[in-house]
């Protein structure tokens, strides 16, 4: 027998009122997994996330844990824990208080107790804090705290939607580094919900990328980012440019009345696709060399690259590239068939 | 510059109106002299003869039972109707809320007319048990309006958190949701026992004919006559109901700031 996933959603369709939410989601998760639900807001992530915990039943569909079918069973009696949105500590409970929570409940011993919720403050480096009262706690510690009171139930899955939301820029980046070494060490299956396409990219072994409720792709990162499924899932992960094209045959695309090489096979003669190239992948060069000619119209130093956007004959491309070209300079584009992705068009 | 001293003058007038029966009453609570007409000089003997009364001690005794069991038994049964009430979605909350308004609204006489109605069809004799029932069933939709609000700026997940750790519902209202509305349950506890106290209407209707709170008390005591001992029970009366009323009113201007805070 295969080994059972953690979790599978099968055929699962969530309707408030006559407003599909979830169109027949399936899905697998398996152990030890860092799987991260990405999409735009309202797409149905914290949907999704609320039926895995209880707080929501699917109109239709099951939920599979380790093989049990668990659809309609109260968060009670789930061995799953969430980290919440705004946290939802308990604003009359003191640290400790809120650790305890859910030891208290399955009646350990206090010695017990202590130990755990002493050993939980020092994973997320907050030792000594036991007595501090809530509200005297920063966004950062208090998302900790969050953690570590669903983390110190052991549970076999930790739910978290969008934790580091409310968090700085610079606080975020650290934290993300932090989360992802704990689920390292603790070894409990993580579903993450974010709307941040770097946050799922640099977290995840999975990303699901969902759109009005319907699952876009699943994919490691990599393969997310490399090989995007369709437009859609391109246009979101990173910048890119999105073109009209015609497949002549295998290996051979069409679009911007040019003929490009590409590694794409398989499609129908004279098929129309959606051609994707990163902004990355978009080579300046000079004239003898280029495929395309065109314009720089304006250009924005980032740091590491510039930022430009070249106009061609009926395009205009969005460019990364470490050559400073000046506005209103002509320039010569070059793109390397591997860097070319071909997409079937949506239906 | 005269329109303004007329106004004060309006103003003051307004309150003179409104007062003068209450000031006048307690004047005359320490008047030494049986009639109202003239003042004898001040004295305190009413007040001691009020508490050496067994009748009107009697009452007072009733009072109390009457306004702490029916104070405690509808802060309980107040608090889990506004949880439920809180959990109920759309139309039925809309309903519930309305059904709630009703009796707040209705007048006080026809209230107690169908208590009374009720309880005869009932076949339950006019007593102790019949008027605490009352108030129960009047004080109720208070303790619910003023616990709502509490659990609206109440973080909604925080249940749900108390859940998600393994709480059962019961569990997690006795630790979680009680804790965070708690000082909506105390000033709807302290409504209702004010309301309780206040009442004559319904106690009247209620009570049969053993039993008389003080209202009771003092509307049969004024029936037989003048009595400078009703003024100083009134007096009592009215001091303990304005300092029951300064209270709730202090307690949810705290709260309003608070939730204007943040
Ligand atoms: N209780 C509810 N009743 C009615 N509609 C709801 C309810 N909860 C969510 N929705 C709707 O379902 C859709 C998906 O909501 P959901 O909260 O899952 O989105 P999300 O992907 O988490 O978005 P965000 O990134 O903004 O948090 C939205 O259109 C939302 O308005
Ligand atoms: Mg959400």
């Amino acid at each position: 027998m295969a080994k059972v996933h953690t979790i599978d959603l099968i055929n699962l369709s969530k309707k408030f009122g006559e407003d599909l939410v979830l169109d027949n989601m399936n899905l697998y998760i398996r152990q030890n997994e860092f799987l991260t639900l990405l999409g735009p807001s309202g797409c149905g992530k914290t949907t999704t996330l609320r039926i895995i915990g209880g707080f929501e039943n699917p109109t239709e569909g099951k939920v599979v844990f380790e093989g049990n079918d668990i659809t309609g069973l109260p968060p009670y009696l789930r061995q799953i824990n969430t980290v919440f949105q705004r946290y939802a500590l308990f604003p009359h409970l003191n640290v400790f208080e809120n650790i305890a929570f859910g030891l208290k409940i399955k009646k350990k011993s206090n010695e017990e107790i202590k130990k755990k919720v002493t050993q939980m403050l020092e994973l997320v480096n907050l030792a000594g804090f036991e007595k501090r009262n809530i509200e005297s706690l920063s966004g950062g510690q208090q998302q900790r705290i969050a953690i570590a009171r669903a983390l110190v139930n052991e549970p076999k899955v930790l739910l978290l939607d969008e934790p580091l939301g409310a968090l700085d820029l610079k606080l975020r980046k650290e934290m993300q580094i932090e989360l992802k070494k704990m689920q390292q060490s603790v070894g409990i299956t993580f579903i993450y919900v974010t709307h941040d396409q770097e946050e799922a990219l640099t977290m995840s072994d999975t990303v699901v990328v969902m759109d009005k409720g319907k699952i876009q792709q699943i994919g490691t990162p990599i393969d997310i980012y490399n090989e995007p499924q369709n437009r859609f899932v391109a246009q979101f992960i990173g910048e890119s440019n999105i073109l009209d094209g015609i497949m002549e045959k295998d290996f051979k695309v069409w679009f911007l009345s040019k003929e490009f090489i590409c590694v794409d096979k398989g499609f129908d003669k004279d098929e129309k696709v959606d051609v994707v190239i990163r902004p990355e992948d978009v080579e300046i060069v000079e004239e003898d060399k280029a495929q395309l000619m065109g314009i720089v119209k304006n250009v924005l130093f980032k740091g590491v690259h510039y930022e430009m956007e070249v106009q061609t004959n009926d395009y205009t491309w969005k460019i990364h590239s470490t050559i400073m070209k000046d506005a209103g300079s002509y320039v010569g584009l070059r793109i390397v068939p591997d860097n070319i992705h071909v997409m079937r068009k949506e239906k | 510059m005269v329109t303004k001293h007329l106004s004060r003058i309006y103003t003051a007038l307004i309150f003179v109106f409104l007062y003068a029966p209450i000031v006048v009453l307690i004047i005359f609570s320490f008047n030494d002299s049986k009639s109202r007409g003239n003042w004898n000089g001040f004295t305190i003997k009413w007040y001691i003869e009020l508490f050496k009364n067994k009748e009107i001690l009697r009452s007072l005794y009733y009072t109390l039972i009457i306004a702490i069991t029916s104070s405690l038994v509808s802060t309980i049964m107040g608090t889990f109707a506004a949880i439920g009430i809180y959990d109920m979605k759309g139309f039925t909350k809309k309903f519930a809320l309305n059904l709630n308004y009703l009796p707040v609204l209705n007048p006080d006489i026809v209230t107690a007319v169908s208590f009374m109605v009720l309880f005869k069809m009932a076949k339950l004799e006019l007593g102790i048990i019949t008027i605490i029932l009352a108030h129960i069933t009047f004080c109720t939709p208070y303790v619910i309006l003023s616990v709502l609000p509490k659990l609206k700026q109440m973080n909604k997940h925080l249940a749900e958190a108390a859940l998600d750790l393994g709480a059962t519902p019961f569990y997690a209202i006795r630790k979680v949701i009680i804790p965070q509305i708690m000082p909506g349950i105390v000033t709807g506890a302290l409504l209702a026992f004010t309301l309780s106290i206040d009442d004559f209407v319904i106690s009247f209707f209620t009570a049969g004919k053993g039993v008389s709170n003080l209202s009771i008390m003092i509307y049969s005591m004024a029936r037989r006559g003048i009595n400078p001992v009703i003024n100083a029970l009134s007096t009592l009366m009215f001091l303990t109901l304005m300092g029951l009323l300064l209270i709730i009113y202090k307690r949810s201007e705290k709260e309003e700031e608070k939730a204007i805070e943040k």
